[in-house]
């Protein structure tokens, strides 16, 4: 058994050669994980403490760019990652906060809202919420959290951020597009979020929009909000694909000299792929969304089926962007919880290579599979037959990736720091969504649960459990670089098991709700019989779900009291083998100056015999000249 | 050691850096971008092509509505502004910088006239009461082929911004990117009228 789990000569060692694997290793010192530092590079860390990041390397360099140009309208790919950050993490808030609405009304349905009466009468009637606001609060929640607040975190926040600074470039390819696709997402926020403070609230036929729900306005009594959910989403659509073309020119033409393909970080990899899914998925949403616009306002017929359109086709071109739009939901995160696990278990990645191809297959077999969301839609039952098949393929990929992990915890010298706590989070609570994404892959189970809470509960496994938990993993694990300040650990670790336990309590009972019948998007669940004898199990995930809601904020304090107060990082607090870990935090604009980082290893080379450290980062000539390896030139 | 003075010089990647793909970025940068505009042109295409197996009685006779000779002459401009495209990017390839812009000109101006047609075909059908809600053969009609001519008209704004940049000398033998990188999206905007001729006119 540990022959076949203990790693072969995969990146240049074994196992049982690393010294320091499996060891105690002394407490104290200055690094976070209380091990000395190793100093890797001849560039000093810079003072960052005032506003103007200084260049130190050889002869000083102000940046003497203007507080406009360096903090709005920057260029800076690490500036742009931090203003998605704030703008997908307030978007965040917002989608958590409607959520909590949703839950006040299917806990204690007919009680008045907490600061209810505060809302407008179309919202509330002395307090209570009205089904039409808890319709359009379903459909934001669900819109808000998926393209506003769980993709800009993942593609907009780390791909931005960790692209340029993993492959050693100074920037992405194309700068000033870059800051276009920032600037054409605040605008497609603030439209979708306009739609609640216009005549008939904002979009309320679910965060999918089937048609014809959402293309006749006498259906839902919302004409404008509908409106300005499609044209939110199309001008979105174009931020994601500037955003995404840039990412993967940048992948493929900007590696530093000896980053060839299968030295890339995973992380770098999952988000060069779901870069390829985004580039490919949003456009057709964006043409489906122009469609559906054109349906609502000029008077085409796409989606009306008295005119001789078509219902379904809404739902095929939805859900071919949709199904891959998963993927792009849950890729970064794997690719970066790769990342932190192998650094908090201080080995290296067990299976490099097949983690990168099960990242391609899911890739590939991600367009294939967009029919699973529609077996009760009147798809043609054979045709369901072949997407169940092609579903349950996509277990092998993500079965292989779950392994991985186990495969790299194993005997690893795990240091429990918080983003490693939200990493192995990550992969149980994937596991849990991803075996309820089997049972429900297999027809005749779906078309059981269909439209239940099975399905709510889920897809919060895979989008919170999976994704957020990443993203929490991910904002600890950079939040130094990112700041140039550590987040409070103590905090992060209550934050942490807070948000486990009532995260649990929140969605695990959905299952059973939904096995029980409870229907999805429900206003009232005890007007009916069958439903009043489950209603404790509502009553119980709403207050789960108000504890986990308050849990956040300890989050929000400890990211914003840190930004100010937290303790100065050093450049590499995690002693991690990456290059964004060889230039100070915050890294200087341009990243790396003057010196091109060269690279002569993979990312995961911890406890290394090579090096009397237990890491080895990627820049540094192998020490001694003990089988050193040659840089290879990018691109082959 | 040579130091950017400007910031705008530190953006760029340093000159020992080779290219990964062995294309330049903005060469590549547009072939990824076509990749997506690919597959929105193929939401609508595939929108039209379902729609029309699923309900062929919305739409009439080839010819009976639209107007194919005026369309077909629109389409051999759109070609031979191709062609202008190419002989503007060989001219440049040899160093004729006088040739270069006269063929960029002559691709604007064929483009531009292109656009023309299009607007007064749209009048002339709207004038005969088809509209875009005339039905899926009207919805479709001006979807698609409204989209094309906004990517008609997008690329020839980008080609008159190249056009200036010639006329002003900033393309030279050894770099004319931009004259590349515009004629990639100028022959895909020109490659998806001959799949949209074909299907929405002549079939």
């Amino acid at each position: 058994m540990r022959g076949a789990v203990r790693p072969g000569p995969l990146q240049d060692a074994r196992r049982r050669d690393r010294p320091h694997a499996g060891r105690l290793r002394p407490l104290g010192g200055t690094s976070p994980l209380g091990r000395p530092t190793l100093k890797v590079s001849t560039m000093a860390t810079t003072a960052t403490g005032s506003s103007t990041y200084t260049h130190d390397h050889g002869h000083g360099h102000v940046d003497d760019r203007s507080f406009i140009r360096k903090y709005i309208f920057s260029t800076d790919h690490k500036i742009i990652g931090i203003q998605f950050l704030i703008m997908s993490l307030s978007f965040l808030l917002l989608g958590g906060t409607l959520a909590m609405v949703m839950r006040w009304q299917l806990g204690f349905p007919g009680k008045p809202l907490p600061g209810g009466t505060l809302l407008p009468d179309t919202y509330t009637s002395n307090g209570v919420v009205l089904p039409e606001f808890y319709n359009s609060a379903v459909t934001m929640h669900g819109t808000f959290m998926v393209f506003f607040a769980i993709m800009p975190l993942l593609v907009g926040v780390f791909g931005n951020y960790l692209i340029p600074l993993k492959i050693g470039a100074p920037d992405m390819a194309f700068p000033r597009i870059n800051m276009a696709s920032f600037w054409t997402a605040v605008p497609a926020g603030l439209l979708m979020l306009a739609g609640f403070f216009v005549e008939g609230g904002s979009a309320a036929a679910g965060w999918t929009s089937y048609a014809p729900l959402s293309a006749r306005s006498d259906l839902t009594g919302v004409h404008l909000g509908q409106i300005f959910w499609c044209l939110s989403l199309i001008i979105l659509g174009l931020s994601s694909i500037m955003g995404s073309f840039n990412y993967i020119t940048t992948v493929i033409n900007m590696r530093a000299p000896g980053m060839n393909w299968f030295r890339l970080p995973l992380s770098i990899w999952a988000l060069f792929v779901t870069a390829c899914l985004v580039l490919l998925a949003i456009p057709v949403l964006s043409g489906a969304a122009i469609l559906l616009l054109f349906d609502q306002t000029i008077g085409t017929h796409f989606f009306d089926p008295q005119a001789g359109g078509q219902p379904l086709l809404w739902q095929h071109l939805f859900w071919f962007f949709g199904h891959p739009e998963v993927y792009i939901l849950i890729l970064p995160g794997m690719g970066m919880v790769s990342d932190i696990i192998a650094n908090g278990a201080r080995k290296p990645i067990f299976g490099y290579t097949s983690m990168v191809l099960a990242i391609i297959a899911i890739g590939f077999l991600g367009w294939g599979v967009w029919g699973h969301h529609m077996f009760q839609s009147g798809m043609n039952p054979t045709l369901g037959t072949t997407f169940m098949i092609s579903t349950l393929l996509i277990a092998v990929p993500s079965a292989i990736k779950t392994f991985n992990w186990l495969g790299t915890i194993w005997e690893g010298n795990i240091t429990f720091h918080v983003p490693m706590l939200h990493a192995l989070a990550f992969v149980s609570m994937f596991v849990i969504g991803g075996l309820s994404g089997v049972f429900m892959a297999a027809s005749p189970f779906d078309i059981y649960i269909h439209d239940t809470y099975f399905i709510v509960a889920h897809l919060h496994y895979v989008l919170f459990g999976g994704s957020l938990f990443a993203i929490f993993a991910a904002v600890t694990y950079w939040y130094p670089k990112m700041f140039g300040r550590m987040m409070n650990p103590f905090w992060g670790k209550v934050h942490f098991w807070l948000t486990l336990v009532f995260y649990n309590c929140t969605f695990f009972p959905m299952h059973q709700l939904g096995l029980h019948g409870h229907m999805r998007r429900i206003y009232d669940p005890t007007q009916y019989a069958f439903l009043r004898e489950v209603q404790p199990v509502n009553v119980f995930i709403s207050i789960s779900a108000f504890c986990l809601f308050a849990t956040q904020f300890l989050f929000a304090a400890n990211f914003i009291l840190s930004w100010f107060k937290g303790e100065k990082a050093p450049m590499n607090p995690w002693l991690d083998n990456g290059l964004e870990w060889t230039v100070a935090s915050p890294p200087p604009h341009g990243n790396f100056g003057d010196v091109v980082p060269t690279v002569y290893r993979g990312p995961y080379e911890y406890s290394s015999p090579h090096s009397d450290q237990d890491y080895l980062p990627q820049n540094l000539p192998m020490p001694g000249g003990m089988g050193a390896a040659h840089p290879q030139p990018a691109g082959d | 050691m040579a130091h950017a003075a400007m910031p705008e010089d530190v953006m760029l990647p340093p000159p020992s850096r080779a290219a990964g793909a062995g294309v330049y970025t903005e060469k590549l940068g547009m072939w990824i971008f076509l990749g997506s505009e690919v597959m929105f042109f193929t939401a609508l295409i595939g929108t039209y092509v379902i729609l029309r197996f699923a309900h062929p009685s919305s739409w009439k006779p080839p010819g009976q509505v639209l107007n194919i000779p005026v369309t077909a002459v629109n389409t051999f401009l759109l070609i031979c502004s191709s062609v202008t495209m190419v002989k503007a990017f060989a001219a440049v390839q040899d160093g004729f910088l006088k040739q270069l812009r006269l063929w960029l000109l002559a691709t604007v101006i064929i483009g531009a006239s292109f656009v023309g047609v299009q607007v007064y075909e749209y009048t002339h059908l709207i004038e005969k009461g088809f509209i875009p809600s005339e039905g899926l053969y009207g919805s479709t009609f001006y979807t698609m082929t409204g989209f094309h001519g906004f990517h008609v008209t997008i690329g020839v704004l980008c080609m008159i911004f190249v056009t200036q940049k010639a006329f002003r000398g900033k393309y030279s033998q050894a770099d004319h990117r931009g004259v590349e990188v515009i004629g990639l999206y100028w022959h895909f905007v020109d490659l998806v009228w001959i799949i949209l001729f074909t299907i929405v006119y002549l079939i």
